[in-house]
């Protein structure tokens, strides 16, 4: 257990590493400048060299990596070159609330509905409850989530005028953009759920306990409901993908201060420093949740050795 | 026990009988046209009612795709500032937006950028996926451990931020688009195939192949290949909505294609920003995009059954 952590752990490193290095890279590459070019012709040498070194640009590109490879070690992600004179990092801190608020919310919202539709159309399987919720899962996979996200907008906030349209004022602001991250949640959760319990309700396990004489409710809960949401797990990573996916748009469909808008914003002005500082916090926040998805799975369910799970 | 028997070899002689069990000559005979595995699969799909609407569909959509630009006289990029926001009306049958283009046209000039993006996506995705997948697992060594630690590599990162990096360093475009999906999209497809052809490899047919002294490429093309088709197909009509998704999402935070092009993302866009007063610009690109997700989906759940019957629930 202690070895496959330590493995992984740096398997997670090199990951992040070799991201760092691709990212710094291809923003050398990139065209346009984050500055405005007509602005800086007009200053004159001194000035500029004075501007490029505030930034270190005037050295080699490979000590600016180096640079950048140590300051990364340190947590520190580099200067903002579109917001004057703040850290990425700082940046970072003043944006994640939000996101981490409709995120969480989110995921509870989702965990929840998609559960009870599942085990309700599992157990009513083939009847218009079922039915229904496959509708439901379908419809939530295959809407795009910034379409159902306008559709509410335009509905909800602009028709009936139940919750704020957008942006970001009191807490009631966040209802209406968790609802619209929510729903490709609640899909794949419900429809998980289902085949999970559809699969554990033939087994003869269940018709042991009712031959027992166990309550019908004591079934449910303790030998059906438990050991078909073991495998529920497995699903919370593409659901942490999508929710990341998801915050990119709907933030800025909501006009959300969080960092999903943030990266979108900062890849229209080029703002080079905090593009990257974004890819590397999602990117380790991904393969973190992984990481604690996987053991999370190996300790729900004992029959699985965590060592198994590397294939 | 003697009485009866004489008993009826009296009165039943042997031309009274028939052979009534198998026949030499009809042991062999096939009785029922042969079923190939595709008729099969198509017969129980035919059967799923569900995907049998989405399949008719999807068919009216391309064609819609197809002949539908061509059925006003206008262009999908003809401005015409006379007749901007234009409701619904005999002449624009879908209206027309802020720059009075033909909204029906644009819908589906939009419609045919999403079907390409999907098929080009799940051609490139079942040739460079299928090809790495089967090469590195067939050849094992130091080719499937290199392939390895690059799929890990690449599983480690959201999709998305490889493919918005992408766009930053080569034009936004339909090409920039698909080249970024191929990059990402094989990595699921070549780790499926892997892991059946590994699963395959250990049979017995394949040892039987082998020693009747079949290439490589025979090997790959006609005895593993069609036992992982069922897969494939599956892991290909699931890649089709997420390519049409990814392409109308980037597209809709304008890091897709661009004005004056018309995709059902762009569309999205413009219509969204003009809801409160022209609710129909946003309204029937959405509808378009959502007949084909559901139908995509649906007919992808259908095949799945058809073609897997162990994963039928």
């Amino acid at each position: 257990m202690k070895k496959y952590v330590v493995i992984r752990l740096i398997n997670i490193v090199l990951t992040l590493f070799v991201i760092a290095t691709v990212t710094f890279f291809l923003m050398k590459q990139l065209p346009g400048s984050p500055f405005d070019e007509e602005k800086l012709a007009v200053l004159s040498d001194n000035q500029r060299a004075e501007f490029l070194s505030r930034y270190g640009l005037d050295k080699p590109v490979t000590t600016q990596y180096v640079l950048y490879l140590k300051n990364l070690a340190q947590g520190d992600l580099g200067t903002s070159y579109y917001f004057k004179g703040q850290s990425v990092v700082s940046i970072l801190a003043d944006r994640i609330g939000p996101s981490a608020l409709i995120g969480t919310q989110a995921v509870i919202l989702g965990l929840t509905i998609g559960i009870i539709l599942g085990i309700v159309a599992a157990f009513r399987h083939n009847t218009f409850w079922d039915y229904s919720t496959m509708f439901v899962a379908v419809l939530g996979v295959s809407v795009p989530n910034f379409v159902f996200a306008a559709l509410l907008q335009y509905y909800v906030g602009l028709k009936l005028g139940l919750l704020p349209v957008a942006f970001w004022e009191s807490y009631s602001s966040s209802i209406m953009p968790s609802i619209a991250l929510t729903l490709g949640v609640v899909a794949t959760i419900a429809r998980y759920t289902r085949n999970e319990m559809l699969e554990v309700l033939g087994q003869d396990y269940m018709l042991t306990a009712k031959a027992k004489g166990v309550k019908r409710i004591k079934v449910i809960y303790k030998h059906a409901i438990r050991n078909a949401l073991i495998p529920v797990v497995t699903v919370l990573g593409p659901i942490t993908v999508s929710l990341l996916t998801g915050s990119l748009v709907i933030e800025n469909i909501f006009g959300v201060p969080g960092i999903g808008s943030l990266f979108v914003d900062s890849i229209k002005v080029n703002d080079y420093t905090t593009i990257m500082g974004l890819t590397l916090f999602y990117s380790a926040f991904f393969v973190l949740t992984m990481l604690v998805i996987d053991l999370l799975y190996g300790l729900i369910d004992p029959r699985i050795r965590v060592s198994g799970v590397k294939e | 026990m003697k009485n009866a028997e004489s008993l009826v070899a009296d009165e039943f002689s042997d031309d009274l009988f028939e052979v009534a069990g198998r026949r030499e000559e009809d042991s062999e005979k096939i009785s029922r046209p042969p079923m190939s595995a595709i008729k099969d699969s198509w017969m129980r799909l035919k059967k799923n009612k569900g995907a049998v609407i989405s399949l008719v569909i999807l068919i009216i959509m391309t064609l819609l795709a197809i002949v539908g630009p061509h059925l006003t006289e206008y262009k999908y990029y003809e401005t015409d500032y006379g007749a901007s926001y234009q409701p619904p009306n005999s002449d624009h049958w879908l209206g027309t937006d802020k720059f009075g283009r033909d909204q029906w046209t644009r819908i589906w000039q939009g419609t045919r950028i999403s079907l390409y993006i999907a098929f080009l996506a799940a051609l490139l995705d079942l040739v460079i996926g299928v090809t790495i997948g089967a090469v590195s697992a067939l050849l094992g060594g130091k080719v499937d451990h290199f392939f390895q630690r690059l799929i890990e590599v690449l599983v480690g990162i959201p999709h998305l931020i490889v493919v918005i990096l992408l766009i930053m360093l080569m034009k936004p475009g339909i090409i920039t688009i698909t080249i970024a999906m191929v990059i990402t999209g094989w990595v699921n497809m070549a780790r499926l195939v892997r892991a059946q052809i590994f699963k395959l490899k250990g049979q017995e047919f394949v040892l039987a192949a082998k020693s009747l002294g079949s290439s490589n490429s025979r090997l790959i093309l006609h005895h593993l290949i069609p036992n992982t088709i069922g897969l494939i197909v599956i892991n290909m009509m699931f890649t089709i909505p997420s390519a049409i998704f990814t392409e109308a999402f980037l597209s809709f935070i304008g890091l897709g294609l661009q004005e004056p092009h018309a995709s059902l993302g762009v569309l999205i866009n413009d219509g969204f920003k003009g809801m409160r007063n022209q609710f129909y610009l946003l309204a029937y690109p959405a509808v378009v995009i959502i007949a084909i997700m559901v139908s995509f989906n649906i007919l992808a759940d259908g095949l799945r059954d058809a073609l897997d019957p162990k994963m039928r629930r």
